[in-house]
């Protein structure tokens, strides 16, 4: 019994450090477009790997598109049949490290490599899941974490983006708030927490401010050097067609700062999980956070994988999403520039 | 009347490092360009081409002296001025006809006229069928091409064209040479081009204004009468011809002077 209890305490450092090759995979794939195993299928990570992605063997982005493609692009001959079969090997290889991964968890406890108390088999994971599924409560703190990440994250781009293009017009504006800006964007946002808690208490509203509060510097920053960056000349040329300045934004401005945005976007996509799971795990009666560190608590372990894989899964899809929104508008970017 | 008239026009950049001290660009510039004249521009780099264009084009405004365009003063841009720009400035998230579009939406031309005309536009420089490419699809010498289209679209009277063949091969240059002659024709419209190369300048111009470096003054304006420009009946070339050799020599001759002053100052004022 109480050897038992010591060896329940004592490593229970153990299950927060074990499960970080999936969750740092995760949380660190999406902003970083450069990982090498994660950023293969996403790969608009890097905006300009778009589209040599889709030349080396993965098919074009949009197959039915009509309009004229660069030849090299059009000259593949291929029959439907060929088609599927290099979507299925396309589909077959990005899933690979990924089972692989699974492989791995299944295995490892089972041989004893790992102690199965604390890295139980994958497939107990699932049946935790599929149990925390069926009756409700994981939907519940699925549902409170999305309304609280959406939400923050979506009032914080509702704001940034339109500031961000204001000030990073009127260049004095940004050059006066440019170091203000940065020492905001590299106040950590979890540091600030208690200050958050101190001035809006526990509830959803200082949840969704830290959220709001996180997601806000990347937007906004981008935003601003997405302006700063419009290239001159055409700046000069509509100018030169005596263009009004709203019409200037919308039809030069915005346009040009669509990529660089959307790279503020997808970090802000990111940081608004990473946080809000962090603010759950400190104070909060629902949310995925408070899953994961109440399953751990009360030594719920494959319930407390359970919530980490469904936080996973939820940055990924939400990465994929704004990956593909990011795709659609700027379908005219230049390959590999 | 002239179509532009220069009247002793300057313009002097303020300077960073030096306070309230200002840098010369252009000084008593008096020129005269005739209503559907060809008039070309040359002078060493750094002398205040861009500038005199910009200027021309409203973009800025004169720190002394006047532009008048059909008698009034230019004091800021508008749809009868047309400009060609050296790094193309096309829209990258558009395509070719989009681009076209732009200046005719720019200018307010109906949403239903707009496709008609820049298709027409895209036809008349040789783009036909390259309508839905996007910029990074085409090639130097059709992204230029597109940016003369739009240019010609709205119909401005003037097309001002700063160094637009620059960049391009020599047998891409000398196509699009001969089809803007082309259209100069056609359309009648007064251009003012300019160019670093004195074989285009004589080949395209009318008329040839030499400028003088730091600060930019006309040195000398040339006329050129060389007669019709396309190749003759036996295939024979202007520019092989005797008077070609004489009006590039002249025109040498002028700018050499300049360079290697434009040159020595800029090593005085490295030194300095
Ligand atoms: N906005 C500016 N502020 C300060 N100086 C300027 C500015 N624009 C141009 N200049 C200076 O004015 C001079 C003329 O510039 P401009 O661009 O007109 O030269 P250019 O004849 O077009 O040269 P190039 O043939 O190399 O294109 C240059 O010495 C340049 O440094
Ligand atoms: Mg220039």
């Amino acid at each position: 019994m109480t050897a038992t209890g010591t060896a329940r305490t004592h490593p229970a450092a153990r299950p927060q450090t074990a499960p970080t090759p999936a969750g740092a995979a995760d949380s660190a794939a999406p902003p970083a477009p450069a990982a090498p195993g994660q950023a293969a299928p996403p790969a608009p990570a890097a905006p300009s790997a778009a589209v040599p992605a889709a030349g080396s063997g993965s098919p074009p982005p949009v197959p039915s598109r009509t309009r004229a493609r660069p030849a090299s692009l059009t000259a593949r001959p291929s029959s439907p049949a060929a088609r599927a079969a290099r979507r299925l090997r396309a589909a077959a290889l990005r899933s690979a490290a990924v089972l692989a991964l699974l492989a791995l968890w299944e295995a490892a406890p089972r041989a004893g490599l790992a102690d199965p108390t604390f890295l139980p088999p994958v497939s107990e994971v699932a049946a935790a899941w599929w149990e925390l599924a069926a009756d409700g409560e994981l939907g519940e703190h699925a549902g409170a974490s999305l309304l609280r990440s959406f939400g923050g994250f979506g009032i914080a781009v509702a704001v940034a983006v339109p500031l961000g293009l204001l000030i990073g017009w009127y260049r004095p504006v940004a050059a006066l708030l440019g170091p203000l800006l940065e020492v905001f964007r590299n106040t950590a946002a979890l540091a600030l927490l208690p200050v958050f808690v101190l001035l809006l208490g526990i509830g959803e509203t200082s949840k969704v401010s830290i959220v709001v509060y996180a997601c806000l510097w990347p937007v906004l920053l981008n935003t601003i050097s997405a302006v700063g960056s419009v290239d001159p000349t055409l700046v000069k040329l509509a100018r030169s067609m005596d263009l009004s300045t709203p019409r200037l934004f919308r039809k030069v401005v915005l346009p040009a700062s669509v990529p660089a945005v959307f790279t503020g976007i997808r970090l802000a996509g990111a940081v608004s999980i990473l946080v809000l799971v962090a603010a759950e795990m400190i104070g909060a009666k629902a949310g995925l956070g408070y899953l994961v560190n109440a399953s751990q608590y009360n030594f719920a372990i494959p319930q407390m994988y359970a919530g980490i894989v469904t936080i996973s899964a939820i940055g990924v899809a939400f990465n994929q999403l704004l990956v593909t929104a990011e795709r659609r508008l700027s379908l005219w970017r230049v390959p590999a520039a | 009347m002239a179509k532009i008239e220069f009247r002793s026009v300057s313009k002097a950049f303020p300077v960073k490092d030096r306070d309230g001290g200002a840098f010369t660009a252009l000084d008593g510039i008096d020129l005269d360009i005739a209503a559907g004249e060809f008039l070309v521009v040359v002078g060493p780099s750094g002398c205040g081409k861009s500038t005199l264009l910009d200027l021309l084009a409203g973009l800025t405004r004169p720190t002394s002296g006047e532009i008048l365009l059909d008698g009034a003063p230019v004091t800021r841009p508008g749809p009868d001025r047309g400009i060609v720009f050296q790094q193309y400035a096309l829209l990258p998230w558009r395509t070719a006809l989009g681009n076209v579009e732009f200046g005719l939406e720019a200018t307010g031309v109906p949403r239903r006229e707009r496709a008609g005309r820049a298709r027409e536009f895209l036809d008349l420089v040789g783009l036909a069928g390259f309508e839905d490419r996007h910029p990074h699809e085409l090639s130097g010498g059709m992204r230029q091409r597109v940016a003369i289209a739009r240019s010609l679209a709205y119909d401005p009277d003037v097309l001002l064209m700063d160094e637009p063949f620059a960049a391009l091969d020599a047998q891409t240059r000398e196509s699009l040479q001969d089809e803007l002659r082309r259209i100069w024709q056609r359309t009648g419209k007064t251009v003012v081009f300019i160019t670093h190369g004195i074989e285009e300048a004589v080949y395209l111009g009318e008329r040839v204004a030499v400028l003088t470096s730091r600060p930019g003054r006309v040195k000398e304006v040339v006329p050129v009468r060389l007669g019709p420009r396309e190749s003759g009946a036996h295939g024979e070339d202007v520019r092989s011809s005797p008077e070609f050799a004489r009006y590039r020599h002249d025109i040498w001759t002028l700018l050499h002077d300049e360079v290697a002053r434009a040159r020595r100052l800029e090593k005085e004022e490295a030194a300095a």
